[in-house]
C-alpha cells in the first residue's frame, strides 16, 4: 500500500506560521472534517456491516442454535455439528469437493497453462486467440452447465455422438456414479480457463528474453527452458492462480446443482450444494450454518495464504 | 515490437522452424473452433432445428430447414421479456449503487482521511478473505429480518459490500495527483465538487473496469437470485431457465439459453479490448 506523506491541509498552510487558529475553532473544524468524511463512507459501511460483517459473526453464532425464521433461537451447543457431521452425505460432500477441487487443480491448471504457453509463441491472429479462448467465460454459468447436460445427454448428446464417430466406446458421463464428477470438471474447466488464460499470458510477456537467449546458449533445449527459465519467472503467478482456483472451486455450486441434482448416488453432492440443502430444503439453518462455518475455516487458511503472498508480491515489485 | 519468446526467431526463420510454426498454428485453430466456437454454434443452430431433428442420432450439422419458432416460443412460453428485464434492473441497479457508494466510500478512506480509517479499510480488506459463497445462508437471513426477499434490493444493497472493487477505486485514489486536488480546494471546492469534477473524470479508467465487473457479476450469479426470488414473476434470467428447463421442448430451451448469452457476449465483443487489458493487468498488479 502507498502511504502519502501527511501534509497540513491547504487552508492551514496559508495561515502566517506565528499566528494559530484558536483551539476551539480548530477542533470544530476537524470536527466537521469527520462528519464529512463519515458521511461518504456511511452507505459502504452500512453495507459491508449488514452483509459482510454481521454474516460472518451470525454463521458462527447460528451453527450453536436452533434456528427456525420466525421464532426464538434456542442455543443447543454443539448438536448441529453432531447431526451434520453424522449425516452420511457430509463424507460424500467434503470427498467430492476436495476430488473436484484436485481434478480442477490437475486439468483446469495444466490445460490453460500448456495453452498460454503455446498462444506465447504464436505471432499471428493474437486477438482472435484472446477473444475465442474467454467466449465461454462470458456465457452465463447457468447457460453453460445446461449446454453440457445436453452434450452428455445419453441419446441425442453430442459427447457420445463424438465417440462413435471416433469409433470408440460411449460413455455414461453425468448419468455413471464413476464418471460424473469428472464430466463436471470438464464443464467448469471449459467454462472459466479463459481468464487463467490471459492472467498467464500476460505474465509470460514480462519474462526477459535475454533469458531464453542465455539458457538456449547453454544448449538448453525447450522442455528445459521451460522448467528454468519460464516457470521460475512465473512462480508467483502460478501460485496465485493455483490458490484463486483453489478457492473458486471449493465453492463449486451451479454445475452439480443444475446438471446433475447431486447424483447419481450423491457422487456429485458438493459441500455448498449440502449448505443449500440443509438450509431450503430441511429447513435447518442452524445445520447450514455449522457446515458454513467448516468450510470458511478451510478455505480462510487458503485465503490467508493467498492475501500474504499478493501483498508480500506487491512489496517486491 | 516483438520480444523473445521461448522459441528464437532463428529457429522459426529456418524453413523446418517454419513448417512446424504452421502446423501448431493451424492445429490450434482448428482445436480453438473446436472447443469454444463449435459450442456456440451447435446452441445457436439447434435452437433452429426443428424438435424431432434436435433429437436425431446422429445429429444433423446444419438444420434442415432454419426455423426462428425456437426462439419466438422461448420468448413467450418461457415468459423471457420479463426475466430479462428482472436481469436488466438488477444489474443496473447493482451497478449505480456500487458506483455511488464504493466511490463514495473509496474517496472518503483515500482523501478524508477519517478517523480510524485504516480500521475500516482492514475490516472492508478481510472480508475478502471470507469466500462469498460460504456466507450465503447468514446473509440469506439478514436479508429476510430486513424483508427484502423478492425485492431487487436483496440483489442492490449486497453488492456494495463487495471489497474488490472498493480496494480498486481506493488505489487508483490514491495515485492521483496531489496538486491537482489541492488546486481544486483552493478555489474553494468542496469535497463532493472536487469528487465529482476533479476526481471522477480522472478515473474513468478505473470507473470502466468496475462497471463491468458489476454488470457481468450480476448476470452470471445464480446461487444468491435463487435464494432470494422464491417469485417467479421477479427471478432473473439465469433462475429462470434452470427452473423452467425441467418441461420445456428442448428446442426451445436452447433458444431461451442463446437469448440469455446474448447481451453478456455483446458487452464482451464491443469491450473486449478492455476487458482483456484489465484481466490481463490484474495478474501484474495483483
Amino acid at each position: 500500500m502507498t502511504k502519502t506523506a501527511e501534509r497540513p491541509p491547504a487552508a492551514v498552510r496559508a495561515r502566517p506560521a506565528g499566528a494559530p487558529p484558536p483551539a476551539a475553532d480548530r477542533r470544530r473544524r476537524r470536527l466537521t472534517d469527520q462528519l464529512r468524511a463519515y458521511a461518504f463512507l456511511l452507505g459502504g459501511l452500512v453495507c459491508f456491516a449488514l452483509f459482510s460483517w454481521y454474516p460472518a459473526i451470525r454463521a458462527v453464532v447460528i451453527a450453536f442454535q436452533k434456528y427456525t425464521p420466525g421464532s426464538d433461537p434456542e442455543w443447543v451447543g454443539t448438536a448441529n455439528f453432531t447431526r451434520v457431521l453424522n449425516d452420511p452425505e457430509f463424507g460424500a460432500a467434503w470427498r467430492n469437493t476436495l476430488t473436484f477441487t484436485l481434478l480442477a487443480l490437475l486439468l483446469g491448471f495444466a490445460v490453460p497453462f500448456v495453452l498460454a504457453l503455446v498462444l506465447n509463441e504464436l505471432r499471428h491472429a493474437k486477438a482472435f486467440f484472446r477473444v475465442v479462448v474467454y467466449l465461454p467465460v462470458m456465457i452465463p454459468p447457468v447457460v453453460s452447465a445446461l449446454l453440457w447436460k445436453w452434450f452428455y445427454d445419453p441419446g441425442a448428446g453430442l459427447a457420445n455422438e463424438a465417440l462413435r464417430f471416433l469409433h470408440l466406446p460411449t460413455s455414461n458421463w453425468t448419468n455413471g456414479a464413476d464418471t460424473a464428477l469428472i464430466s463436471l470438471v470438464v464443464v467448469a474447466t471449459w467454462a472459466n480457463m479463459g481468464g487463467t488464460v490471459l492472467i498467464y499470458l500476460a505474465a509470460l510477456q514480462s519474462v526477459p528474453g535475454e533469458l531464453y537467449e542465455a539458457a538456449e546458449l547453454d544448449g538448453a533445449s525447450l522442455l528445459q527452458r521451460i522448467r528454468h527459465v519460464t516457470v521460475p519467472q512465473t512462480r508467483f503467478v502460478i501460485l496465485m492462480l493455483m490458490l484463486l482456483q483453489i478457492i473458486a472451486t471449493m465453492q463449486v455450486f451451479t454445475e452439480p446443482f443444475v446438471i446433475t441434482g447431486g447424483g447419481p448416488e450423491n457422487s456429485t453432492v458438493t459441500v455448498l450444494y449440502l449448505i443449500y440443502k440443509y438450509a431450503f430444503l430441511y429447513n435447518d439453518f442452524g445445520g447450514a450454518c455449522a457446515l458454513s462455518v467448516m468450510l470458511l475455516a478451510l478455505l480462510g487458511v487458503f485465503s490467508a495464504v493467498y492475501l500474504r503472498l499478493t501483498r508480500s508480491g506487491e512489496e517486491a515489485a | 515490437m516483438s520480444t523473445r519468446t521461448l522459441v528464437s526467431p532463428a529457429v522459426l526463420a529456418r524453413p523446418r522452424g517454419r513448417a512446424v510454426y504452421w502446423t501448431v498454428f493451424t492445429g490450434v485453430v482448428v482445436l480453438f473452433a473446436l472447443a469454444f466456437l463449435f459450442p456456440v454454434y451447435w446452441m445457436a443452430s439447434g435452437a433452429m432445428k426443428s424438435p424431432d431433428e434436435v433429437a436425431r442420432t446422429p445429429p444433423t450439422l446444419v438444420p434442415e430447414s432454419w426455423s426462428t419458432s425456437g426462439y419466438t416460443d422461448a420468448w413467450e412460453l418461457m415468459r423471457l421479456p420479463v426475466h430479462l428485464w428482472n436481469t436488466v434492473v438488477q444489474a443496473a441497479g447493482a451497478w449505480l449503487f456500487q458506483l455511488v457508494f464504493c466511490t463514495a466510500a473509496a474517496y472518503a478512506l483515500s482523501r478524508l482521511r477519517p478517523a480510524f480509517g485504516t480500521l475500516v479499510l482492514g475490516g472492508i480488506l478481510a472480508t475478502l478473505m471470507v469466500p462469498a459463497q460460504a456466507l450465503v445462508v447468514p446473509k440469506y437471513l439478514t436479508v429476510a429480518d430486513l424483508g427484502l426477499l423478492n425485492d431487487p434490493l436483496a440483489i442492490w444493497l449486497p453488492a456494495v459490500a463487495n471489497a474488490f472493487n472498493l480496494y480498486l477505486l481506493k488505489r487508483f485514489f490514491d495515485q492521483l495527483p496531489r496538486d491537482v486536488l489541492e488546486a481544486a480546494e483552493m478555489d474553494g471546492a468542496g469535497k463532493l465538487r472536487t469528487l465529482w469534477s476533479i476526481v471522477l473524470p480522472m478515473s474513468r479508467p478505473v470507473l470502466g473496469v468496475v462497471s463491468i465487473f458489476a454488470l457481468v457479476a450480476v448476470w452470471q450469479d445464480f446461487l444468491w437470485p435463487l435464494m432470494v426470488f422464491s417469485d417467479t414473476g421477479r427471478q432473473p434470467i439465469s433462475v429462470a431457465l434452470v427452473q423452467l428447463s425441467q418441461n420445456i421442448q428442448l428446442t426451445v430451451l436452447i433458444a431461451a439459453m442463446v437469448i440469455a448469452s446474448i447481451p453478456m457476449v455483446a458487452l464482451f465483443l464491443v469491450f473486449q479490448r478492455h476487458i482483456i487489458a484489465g484481466i490481463s493487468a490484474g495478474s501484474t498488479k495483483g
